[in-house]
């Protein structure tokens, strides 16, 4: 096969590498890009969207399913509902189908040259490709690696039969009778939830004293009574010792073996970079942590080669991802510039959601920050009560010289979306005045970041 | 309480003014005895003034790049019981400076400055000096108040100021913030980049620089730039360049250090020339000459004194060896080394510094195939050294490698006709090119 020789090549089209091509094509970067399934990568196909829909599906059902139960305030009476799990399937393959094909398209319309196939590292500067027609070599000055993660496998869970990854989670046709989540982050408890709410008896084991360990306590506190409330068995401080016939033997945090039947044991321990199976050893990349080391352009130990994304580290998150990939790209036609992003904003799509962006308040304490925290609870917000969703609250973190504002969190129905909200303030450097003084339009959930400025400043008007 | 002024002390040779070239105090600073205060050039040296008592400095005479003549106040302290300033010295009080004030100009008559009118005629600013002895005092581009940022913290600005400053190269932890929270907003940039702000980051891919320095011209540089005004505009050079072959003169000079005592001084082409030099002029004495072009006078030396023309780090300044005539060759390559050596680290006298009569100037380290030296006035010549390539010459049968130099000399063309100047560069080539007439008596 005829080599193809490129300015650019991006190994990898997920967020951080279909965006890195895109961007250099409407540069003007002569690029091609290298995908070994499907466009869109993990959080496409298999992450962030599949999983939204399966919980959006989850909530809807819920939502019915309670309304049948017992007598509802508002007084909907509905049939007991039913799910067909297969259907629901299909139609989160159809909007991933759709968003996959709209990948190609845009990919296509900046004029970037797609090759199907895993691709391997010659050497820093080449490429082999393995497509269905033959090894297609690829020249190009530049690459960028955005090869991605994937899930981690217990040596003492391996993959297989019941034992499945949150890729195979998305795709049963039927829902469990019962599922024990192993691993209590946010993957497990986003489908821990969604499954609980579809009718599975639920069991998360995880390992350390909390679930969702990376947040606090108080951001989690909501999260960990709504589980209880769909009936979620949580055990915290216990680990999944292994299969014994069709159960999984659990030891509990007080030294006790448990065994728990499962018809799907889903173990969803974290994810691993990418970094075996295309030629790493090839390039003798410096890591760092079992990532591809970067530097604050994305710049690898080898000249001309790049890494965004999740093979380069934590947080594994698309919008990271993306951003380094637009980067790159502007580098790559060569704009000056650096890495240099206030926040990268989290969103835990339980119920309810929780989203943070910069510091905790015990981050920014450990940062040496006098601080100023407000709080403001849902409860107090005339939106969240009129969609009986009053749980949680938003709470801004300001350094107490100059209310700069220095992390912003909240955990509550539909906070995801204040996401944009909280970097905005974070990227733009605002003080506590600057969100306290905008007009928030009412009536909406947003009010309460408004609201926890003032509260900061010592005035807040509805609490 | 009294006061004492110190003047600007005659510094020899008849000169009559000298350059501040640095403070070491400034007002309000406690002074001792033999400290020293200040530094000013002469045309040929440095010359610190050190004090003669016990005190505090009140107040300074001029800024450094000023021209101070002779006997003119430079600076008053105040000292322990009665003071010599009396109210019939040539400067009158400065305005009563309470402690730390800034430098004030040289007072001509008025009794009191009103602070007020510290705001002096625009000067570029000088280059900032971060040192620890002598802070300037003046800040005429003074950036706004502002916080800075403290170091390890992101500089605090909105992604459209930052990537602006990463367009332009600008490192933002050196913008002063005049925002709310020590924000660094479009303003801030915008008065940063005005201020010529040099791009602090390296980043990849080319940028439009903007930025320009003010060097204010002082002390060494600003006699160089002088001597070469004079020489360039009132001496019509006439430039001669010959290749000269100096194959055997190569290896003689090799033998000579080969065989050379541990105590003699390594040669190199430079002693040669100055003995063929000596020998050149000893039969054109109309180039060993000075041409005072105000008198209409030409003095011929029969010294022969070599200015050799030396890179020092303060810039371009000549050493003499003296009476080349009466020098071995030995002895001119010590002296040469002695005097280079002296001239980089500031130690050459003055008298060191002045008198040559003809000068040779040497960048055949560096390469270059010619020069267009300019004369060091008021001599009237001046011989280029290039440097030295192996070439294939034509011997008439096959080509040879020879070792090649070109000389490159100016002529003061008023004095030294073109026929005077080839025949002077001819007889240099033909004693280089056969070293052994260079030591033949007669």
């Amino acid at each position: 096969m005829k080599e193809i020789v490129c300015k650019l090549l991006v190994i990898g089209a997920g967020p951080g590498g279909y965006v890195c091509a895109i961007r250099a094509g409407q540069l003007g970067v002569d690029t091609v890009i290298v995908e070994s399934t499907k466009a869109g990568g993990t959080c496409l196909n298999i992450g962030c969207i599949p999983s939204k829909a399966l919980i959006h599906a989850a909530d809807e059902f819920e939502k019915v399913r309670h309304m049948a139960g017992a007598s509802n305030g508002i007084g909907i009476t509905v049939e007991a509902p039913k799910l067909d799990l297969s259907q629901t399937v299909r139609w989160k393959d159809g909007i991933v189908g759709r968003l996959n094909a709209g990948v190609l398209g845009l990919l296509r319309k900046a004029k970037v040259k797609i090759v199907h196939g895993p691709a391997r590292f010659r050497d820093g500067k080449t490429v082999e490709v393995e497509t269905e027609t033959g090894t297609q070599v690829i020249r190009a000055e530049t690459v960028v690696i955005a090869t991605g993660s994937e899930p981690v496998e217990l040596p003492a869970l391996p993959f297989g039969g019941a034992v499945i990854s949150s890729t195979e989670a998305l795709s049963l046709t039927t829902v469990p009778k019962t599922l024990v989540v192993v691993g209590g982050g946010y993957i497990g408890l986003e489908l821990g939830t969604a499954f609980a709410k579809m009718g599975s008896e639920v069991t998360v084991v995880e390992a350390t004293p909390q679930i969702l360990p990376q947040y606090d306590a108080e951001l989690v506190k909501p999260v960990a009574r709504r589980l209880g409330e769909l009936g979620v068995h949580v055990l915290t401080g216990a680990r999944a010792k292994g299969l014994s016939k069709e159960a999984l033997v659990v030891e509990t945090a007080s030294g006790e073996e448990k065994r728990f039947a499962a018809d799907r044991i889903l173990v969803t321990v974290g994810r691993k970079p990418r970094i075996q199976g295309w030629g790493l050893e090839e390039l003798d990349l410096d890591q760092s942590g079992g990532f591809v080391r970067i530097d604050e352009r994305c710049r690898t130990s080898m000249r001309g080669v790049y890494a965004i994304g999740d093979v380069t580290g934590e947080p594994m998150l698309a919008h990271r991802a993306m951003a380094q990939g637009e980067m790159v790209a502007e580098i790559v036609a060569g704009r000056k510039r650096v890495w240099d992003k206030r926040s990268i904003p989290a969103v835990c799509f339980t119920d309810p959601e929780i989203v943070t962006a910069g510091l905790s308040p015990d981050e920014a304490r450990a940062h040496g920050y006098e601080v100023r925290i407000g709080q403001f609870p849902f409860s107090a917000n005339g939106r969240a009560m009129t969609t009986e969703a009053e749980e949680g609250f938003v709470r801004v973190v300001a350094r107490a010289d100059t209310n700069l504002v220095l992390g912003l969190q909240a955990v509550g129905a539909g906070v995801s979306e204040l996401s944009s909200a909280f970097s905005l303030a974070l990227e733009m450097g605002a003080r506590l005045e600057d969100i306290a003084g905008t007009i928030h339009a009412h009536p909406t959930r947003s009010e309460g970041l408004q609201e926890a400025a003032l509260k900061a400043l010592g005035h807040a008007i509805h609490i | 309480m009294g006061e004492f002024v110190i003047k600007m002390p005659d510094v020899g040779e008849g000169v009559a003014e000298a350059e501040l070239v640095e403070w070491h105090v400034k007002p309000g600073d406690p002074v001792r005895e033999d400290m020293v205060l200040a530094a000013v050039m002469t045309d040929k040296a440095t010359v610190e003034i050190p004090s003669p008592v016990d005190g505090i400095v009140l107040w300074l005479g001029a800024e450094v790049g000023d021209t101070v003549a002779v006997k003119a106040p430079l600076l008053r302290i105040e000292i322990e019981g009665e003071g010599h300033a009396t109210a019939d010295t040539a400067m009158k009080p400065p305005a009563k400076i309470e402690i730390p004030a800034p430098a004030v100009p040289p007072v001509e008559s008025a009794d009191v400055i009103p602070l007020e009118r510290a705001p002096r005629p625009e000067k570029p600013a000088p280059p900032r000096q971060e040192e620890a002895g002598a802070p300037r005092r003046d800040a005429p581009a003074a950036p706004p108040a502002a916080a800075r940022h403290e170091p390890g913290e992101k500089p605090l600005a909105s992604p459209a100021v930052r990537l602006r400053a990463q367009e332009a190269g600008i490192d933002l932890r050196q913008v002063p913030a005049t925002g709310p929270a020590g924000r660094i907003t479009h303003d801030d940039l915008d008065q940063f980049l005005a201020r010529g702000a040099q791009p602090a980051i390296a980043v990849p891919g080319l940028a439009r620089k903007t930025a320009t320095e003010e060097i204010k011209v002082t002390g060494m540089r600003r006699r160089i730039a002088e001597k070469m005004r004079l020489a360039a505009s009132r001496i019509p050079h006439i430039t001669y360049v010959e290749e000269v072959d100096v194959t055997d003169l190569e290896d003689l000079r090799a033998t000579m250090n080969a065989g050379k005592k541990s105590d003699q001084p390594k040669l190199t082409i430079l002693p040669f020339l100055m003995r063929a030099l000596v020998k050149t002029l000893g039969e054109q004495p109309g180039i060993n000459a000075t041409f005072d072009d105000n008198a209409g006078i030409i003095t011929r030396h029969s010294a022969v004194h070599v200015g050799i023309a030396t890179q020092t780090p303060a810039g371009l300044t000549v050493p003499v060896v003296r009476h080349a005539e009466a020098r071995s060759i030995w002895d001119s390559a010590a002296e040469l080394t002695r005097l280079a050596e002296a001239a980089r680290n500031g130690t050459a006298a003055r008298e060191e510094l002045s008198g040559s009569t003809i000068t040779i100037t040497s960048l055949g380290a560096l390469g270059g195939i010619v020069t267009t030296p300019i004369i060091n006035h008021p001599e009237v010549a001046i011989v280029g050294v290039n440097k030295i390539m192996t070439r294939p010459v034509w011997d008439g049968t096959q080509f040879i490698p020879r070792k090649i130099m070109n000389l490159s000399s100016s002529f003061d063309h008023r004095v030294v006709d073109g026929w005077d100047a080839a025949v002077f560069v001819q007889r240099l080539k033909a004693l280089l090119e056969t070293p052994a007439l260079i030591f033949i008596e007669g």
